[in-house]
């Protein structure tokens, strides 16, 4: 036993796998207990709104700020205010007026600036240009220099009776707060979903309930499987015909179909996460079944249990103590298999609106179910859809990784 | 070829069992559903009706119209037998639209989207699995944890990716659909190009997807095989290289012929759920489609044709099997 458990951790594959599924799992245990809060409140009243931290407008008002004096300051404003589209045309204007073309680089902001500075004039009139494309350039060049302007913003309230606004404060160009200073900060490391809820949370809690879906699922497969394919392998006869009879009906009529069918006579409301569990368990167990009776049919005539048999062992406990610890690493790996498959299944049953019901908790699926229905991906959102399918296929990725890591160990000719 | 008669017999034998089944479940499965399909099309055209004894008139006209009032064994022996026949009812969700005629209109695009698609997806990853357990090191070592990450993806994860990158951020491929919206439908040029810019994304992501899995198995069944007695006998006795490799992969190359049909299923699942993420126009859509809209005939009749098509191209796989390697003409059925 330890050395079976020296080979499997000396296994690069298998280790490598192990690895990714803790990290996994490390991150839905801490997560959770750094950022505590319900993961399906809605805390966004617009939906999708873009990762990164969100500081509260009204509250930084009313922080007291500290004078600072940045050497880019300026270009960074400008920065976010210069579209593409606006560095193109002053591009343009700038070879129109003679600039040579190698001399602009539209991507640094300081220099174009200093070459639209020097060169640009209202009056000129560059051949072939149009009015209304020289109107353009005054109000570009109107926008750059109000930018420059760098007098105060007022802050005011209004007086309720007569109407009038009172200045409370002013903020100047050169005003920088302590972020914690601010009352209200919020992080949101991916963004708001279409809900306007906390995708990271959700994220997080629905990674937790997609893998316990598919150990569920994984389990009770591996179980049906088990005890079927022993039953058909050892007993044989008309046990084994009636078993293989059924094993092969459900391996050609498509386990994806019957997950449909069976969802849908299910009703919304008692479709929960276990539910699901269950219903994809109970359809994906045959291929275990008939590889775990081939495994058997190749033990059954062995000399040991032979031996057993003639002893006078009961069924059960040839079963158990002589066929079922040679076929156990192979149970394993069927078991690992199913989990990954079972979390594959419920995001495919999600996508067609048959997962688990949407109220209660998340699961990977039904938030690509809603990323999907509200064209997350077709808005370009990526924050509500990438992450769920980048943690799908890792937690399927390390699982298969390490059933190939076991196989080798396990199987010697596959061995690199 | 007494031996493979009996061989087919016995495959025909099994066909027509599991397509008896697979009726009997496509009626049971989704009429156990407690909710009332008919209030879903009373909520549409009974709408703005408020006098009672019209709506409930409405009500039983419906329920006599659909046959729901007859006994569970009448209506399944109608649906059997109008089934044959090709007539699938009324969609309840696209009343009074006749599912056959819904049906058909998806059939043909999930049949060009998905066979081309599955068949490139084997090759293609047959080969690439064949060169890495031939080839191994550097190659191997990239390709493998390549083919195991992408396999892992659920088809729909690489269709959204591919339409994320390629139709919504590059703007080279169209975002949804079949065919351009402002088209109808006719042998023009114009029409064929639209359909073939639409089609590329779809079918690249179930090519992708295929790749990986079929890449793993047969580099594995290669290296099997090459690690043989034949093998190293072959060598011994001079054989040129290239006329083992020839052997091997021939030998290699038989348990995929019959994973593809094990794994047909699976890979048909997936791609009508990736169907979805483009909105093609196919059967996957149209079953998203009835689940939303609890629409039953159009439902079971969608699960039932593709319930067919897999095991006819399972039997088909059968066939093709038995007559390649007679070996397992014995051993199937064991």
């Amino acid at each position: 036993m330890k050395n079976i458990f020296y080979q499997i951790f000396h296994s690069q594959k298998f280790v490598a796998g192990f690895s990714i599924l803790m990290i996994i799992l490390l991150i839905l245990f801490i997560y959770p207990l750094i950022f505590p809060g319900d993961p399906l409140q809605m805390i966004g009243l617009s939906s999708f709104s873009k990762p990164g931290i969100y500081v509260s407008v009204y509250d930084a008002i009313d922080s007291e700020p500290s004078t600072m004096k940045l050497p880019d300051a300026d270009v960074k404003r400008l920065m976010k205010k210069l579209s593409n589209e606006d560095r193109l045309a002053m591009k343009e204007w700038l070879v129109a007026t003679g600039t040579p073309e190698d001399v602009i680089d539209i991507l640094d902001t300081d220099g174009l600036l200093k070459l639209w500075k020097d060169s640009y004039d209202p009056s000129l009139k560059p051949e072939g240009m149009t009015l209304a494309k020289r109107n353009y350039y005054k109000r570009l060049n109107a926008s750059l220099e109000k930018a420059f302007d760098y007098s105060r913003i007022i802050i005011a309230t209004k007086d309720e009776e007569t109407g009038e606004l009172n200045e409370e404060k002013t903020v100047s160009s050169n005003d920088y707060i302590n972020i914690n200073d601010v009352a209200n900060v919020v992080y949101l490391p991916l963004g708001t979903d279409n809900f306007g809820a906390d995708v990271a949370k959700k994220l997080v809690s629905a990674a937790k309930t997609s893998i316990m879906i598919g150990l569920i699922a994984g389990s009770i497969a591996t179980f049906i499987g088990l005890t079927f394919g022993l039953l058909a392998g050892y007993v044989g006869g008309i046990v084994d015909d009636f078993i293989m009879f059924i094993t092969n009906l459900f391996t050609v009529i498509p386990g994806f179909i019957l997950l449909i069918l069976i969802s849908y006579g299910i009703d919304q409301d008692k479709r929960g996460a276990a539910v699901v569990a269950l219903v994809i368990g109970v359809t994906s167990w045959t291929w275990t079944a008939r590889s775990v009776r081939s495994q058997v049919l190749s033990l059954r005539n062995r000399d040991h249990v032979n031996l057993s048999k003639l002893s006078g062992h009961g069924l059960a406990r040839i079963i158990l103590t002589d066929i079922l610890p040679y076929i156990a690493s192979y149970v394993v790996m069927a078991l690992i298999l199913q989990i990954s498959t079972a979390i594959l299944a419920e995001a495919q049953l999600s996508m067609l609106g048959l997962g688990p019901k949407t109220t209660e908790r998340p699961t990977l699926g039904l938030m690509m179910n809603w990323a999907m229905l509200y064209s997350a991906h077709t808005h370009g959102y990526w924050w509500a859809y990438f992450p769920v399918l980048l943690f799908i296929a890792l937690i399927s990725f390390s699982l298969n990784l390490m059933n190939t890591g076991l196989d080798q160990v396990f199987n010697p000719t596959l061995r690199d | 070829m007494k031996g493979y008669r009996k061989y087919f017999a016995k495959k025909l034998l099994w066909f027509f069992l599991t397509l008896i089944i697979a009726f009997v479940l496509n009626f049971v499965l989704p009429r156990l559903m407690p909710a009332d399909p008919i209030a879903n099309i009373m909520s549409r055209t009974a709408r703005g009706i408020n006098e009672s004894a019209a709506t409930r008139a409405m009500y039983e006209n419906y329920v006599k119209a659909f046959g729901l009032d007859k006994p569970a064994i009448v209506q399944f022996t109608t649906y059997v037998r109008n089934a044959f026949r090709g007539d699938f009812g009324q969609s309840f969700s696209q009343y009074p639209r006749k599912v056959n005629d819904i049906i058909s209109n998806a059939i043909l695009w999930t049949i060009g989207l998905q066979m081309p698609a599955i068949i490139v997806g084997w090759l293609l990853g047959n080969i690439l699995g064949a060169l890495a357990a031939y080839i191994r090191k550097g190659f191997d070592k990239l390709l493998m944890p390549l083919s195991l990450f992408l396999s892992c993806v659920p088809a729909f994860g690489m269709a959204v990716i591919l339409l994320g990158l390629f139709a919504v951020k590059l703007k080279i491929f169209p975002v949804a659909g079949g065919y351009g919206f402002d088209l109808i439908p006719t042998f023009s040029w114009k029409f064929i190009k639209s359909i073939l810019l639409h089609y590329q994304l779809p079918f690249w992501s179930i090519v992708i997807i295929s790749i990986g899995g079929q890449a793993i198995g047969m580099r594995s069944m290669s290296i099997y095989e090459l690690n043989a007695d034949y093998v190293k006998y072959s060598r011994y006795l001079g054989v040129k290289d290239r006329k083992i490799v020839r052997y091997v992969f021939r030998n290699a190359m038989l348990p995929q012929v019959t994973g593809l049909a094990l794994s047909l299923g699976t890979m048909v699942g997936g791609a009508l759920v990736a169907e979805t993420v483009f909105s093609y126009p196919g059967l996957g859509t149209t079953i998203l489609k009835a689940v939303t809209a609890s629409d039953y005939p159009l439902l079971s009749a969608a699960t039932l044709i593709i319930t067919i098509m897999v095991l006819v191209a399972n039997f088909a796989i059968d066939i093709i099997y038995g007559l390649i390697d007679p070996r397992v003409k014995a051993t199937q059925f064991e």
